[in-house]
């Protein structure tokens, strides 16, 4: 699994900007991130090549951040290929929490982060479904 | 009279302590009339003040009628500095003390011989309180001058027939050292000051069993029972807590007994009313309001329902420690904090203990209040921390949402939560502002 850091955002203007110029600062890349937002506040979810130096350095600026083991996997990058994977969740009535993809891809595969609500089932039936499954080490190279 | 375990010093004075309510109505009443008598003829400002209302000692013909009579500000006293509303000529004061003046001129306060002796009255009590008899040794580490803190306590050790160590505030080093070589066994200073000695003990390496200590009697700043809990534990003492205010005598207006559920006011000296802040009617038994003092056996320097500007609440009923002796609660805020929101009292601490209990430690907070249209709205802004962050916005929403419902039901109005980012509510002096108010009125 990966590790994926949340920080939370008020709804206004210069606060998403403030955070990545932080990370920029400190020579940290982003290689995922998702935004879920209500009218008062957001949580910025990000895929970092150095998730703890990440929190440290957020934290220390006074962000509120937590830090939650997720799921990355690859599927083919064509029509269908992330139905593939998601059926076999919904097959096993393992919910999905969210989802978002990555910045960037590796040749013809897509890659997508997903956070389901039985983590650990959820990897276990995607491997049993040869559903490629990344690790910290190649996510952090992307 | 039913006086239980006589084996240790349980009460100073059980006569009045765990008097009954009829017999301590007599008594508030009978000194009640000689301190109205004794205000109406020798301080021009209370007459003046009496002969407005209409009133003159006579009228009060039971304790019910202490509610007509006016109200003491302590601007009434910033007014007549230095010894304008004083009872007793100089001859026969024979102490003055003053309160620090911060937000205003001092305020002066004289004591008679009798009232010194009323002090140490009220003061051993306190002591008594916390375990302390004859044979304590009691460091008393409150501020000796025109504070009252030290010297209030040390009166009421000699009273007691402890031995007092004097040794005022200040000076953590000694004040260890002495602690140690002469065995103290009760504490009293303020509760931030117990923590930080607590602090230089472990520091220093000194063992719990190298120290005599058994109780510490805290007081002159508010404290929570986190803080309790703390110093308790740290120091593995009893704590207990005391309050008191110069205008009305000192330290020893009222103070914890073991039980730890509310400090017995001293009623046969001190009448407490609760009234509303803002009708200043006297709200009934067990409201929260603001506290109000009548002294019924001052000499120096009597006063008639003096407004403290102390919020808490009032509980008759018996205390299981056997005295009958009104327990105040905590105070939780002062009235110049007080906001009313469509009608409704609100009092910034009772946000603050509503926050406490969803954490740990309670979050920065601030109160806007606007009016939208015709209808007061008020919104809590509460800071996120670590403790209530999730990487899931349902999870953060029911955060909110609680909060929003045991506001609700602590504060009877509805208000709009905001979560908000670490360190965006502004701070002075490290303070929060607590309240803004929008309204245009």
């Amino acid at each position: 699994m990966v590790k994926q850091i949340s920080i939370f955002l008020e709804n206004k203007s210069g606060r998403l900007a403030n955070v990545t110029r932080i990370l920029g600062e400190n020579d940290i890349d982003i290689s995922a991130l998702s935004i879920a937002d209500t009218t008062d506040f957001g949580i910025l979810r990000l895929i970092v090549n150095n998730p703890e130096k990440a929190e440290e350095v957020l934290k220390r600026e006074g962000f509120t951040v937590a830090s939650t083991d997720v799921i990355a996997i690859a599927v083919e990058d064509r029509p269908g290929g992330l139905y593939k994977a998601l059926a076999i969740l919904e097959e096993k009535s393992i919910g999905i929490e969210y989802i978002y993809a990555f910045v960037g891809k590796r040749s013809n595969e897509a890659l997508v982060i997903l956070r389901p609500e039985k983590p650990f089932d959820a990897v276990k039936v995607l491997k049993e479904k040869n559903v490629k499954i990344l690790e910290q080490e190649d996510v952090y190279l992307l | 009279m039913d006086i239980r375990g006589l084996d240790r010093m349980e009460y100073w004075n059980p006569a009045y302590e765990c008097m009954s309510r009829e017999e301590m109505r007599k008594v508030q009443f009978e000194r009640l009339v000689e301190t109205v008598k004794r205000v109406y003829h020798n301080v021009p400002h209370y007459r003046n003040k009496m002969q407005a209302k209409g009133i003159e000692p006579g009228d009060i013909k039971s304790l019910d009628d202490l509610k007509h009579l006016p109200f003491t500000y302590k601007q009434d006293l910033r007014d007549t500095y230095p010894y304008g509303m004083f009872a007793a000529p100089l001859s026969e004061i024979i102490r003055i003390h003053a309160s620090s003046g911060t937000t205003g001129k001092q305020t002066v306060v004289g004591y008679t011989r009798k009232d010194i002796e009323t002090w140490s009255e009220v003061t051993a009590r306190a002591l008594v309180c916390a375990g302390a008899d004859k044979s304590s040794v009691v460091q008393v580490a409150y501020g000796y001058g025109l504070f009252t803190g030290g010297l209030g306590l040390h009166y009421g050790t000699e009273k007691l027939g402890a031995a007092v160590i004097p040794i005022s505030g200040g000076n953590t080093k000694r004040q260890i050292q002495i602690m140690k070589d002469f065995g103290t066994t009760i504490l009293c200073c303020t509760p931030s000051y117990a923590l930080y000695i607590a602090e230089e003990l472990h520091e220093a390496g000194v063992k719990r069993e190298e120290l005599s200590l058994k109780a510490g009697i805290f007081g002159a700043e508010p404290w929570s029972d986190q803080m309790r809990e703390e110093i308790e534990n740290q120091l593995g003492i009893l704590a207990i807590d005391i309050y008191g205010l110069s205008e009305v005598i000192g330290p020893g207006v009222s103070c914890e007994c073991k039980c730890k559920c509310g400090m017995h006011i001293n009623e046969d000296h001190f009448i407490p009313e609760i009234i509303d802040p803002e009708t200043e009617e006297v709200l009934p038994e067990g409201s929260l309001g603001e506290l109000v003092f009548t002294t019924i056996s001052k000499e120096g320097l009597p006063l008639i329902r003096y407004r403290t500007r102390d919020i808490t609440s009032l509980n008759y009923e018996c205390c299981e420690c056997g005295r009958t002796l009104v327990r105040m609660n905590k105070v939780c805020g002062r009235t110049d904090d007080m906001i009313i929101i469509r009608g409704v009292n609100v009092f910034p601490s009772q946000i603050e203990s509503v926050l406490l209990e969803m954490g740990e430690t309670a979050p920065h907070y601030q109160l806007i209040v606007d009016r939208i249209g015709k209808l007061d709205m008020l919104e809590v802004r509460v800071e996120m921390t670590q403790h209530m962050f999730s990487d899931q916005v349902k999870n953060i929403e029911s955060v909110e949402k609680s909060i929003r419902s045991a506001l609700e039901s602590t504060l009877g109005i509805s208000t709009k939560v905001t979560l908000v980012e670490p360190k965006s509510i502004t701070r002075s002096e490290g303070k929060a502002k607590r309240v803004i108010d929008n309204r245009k009125i």
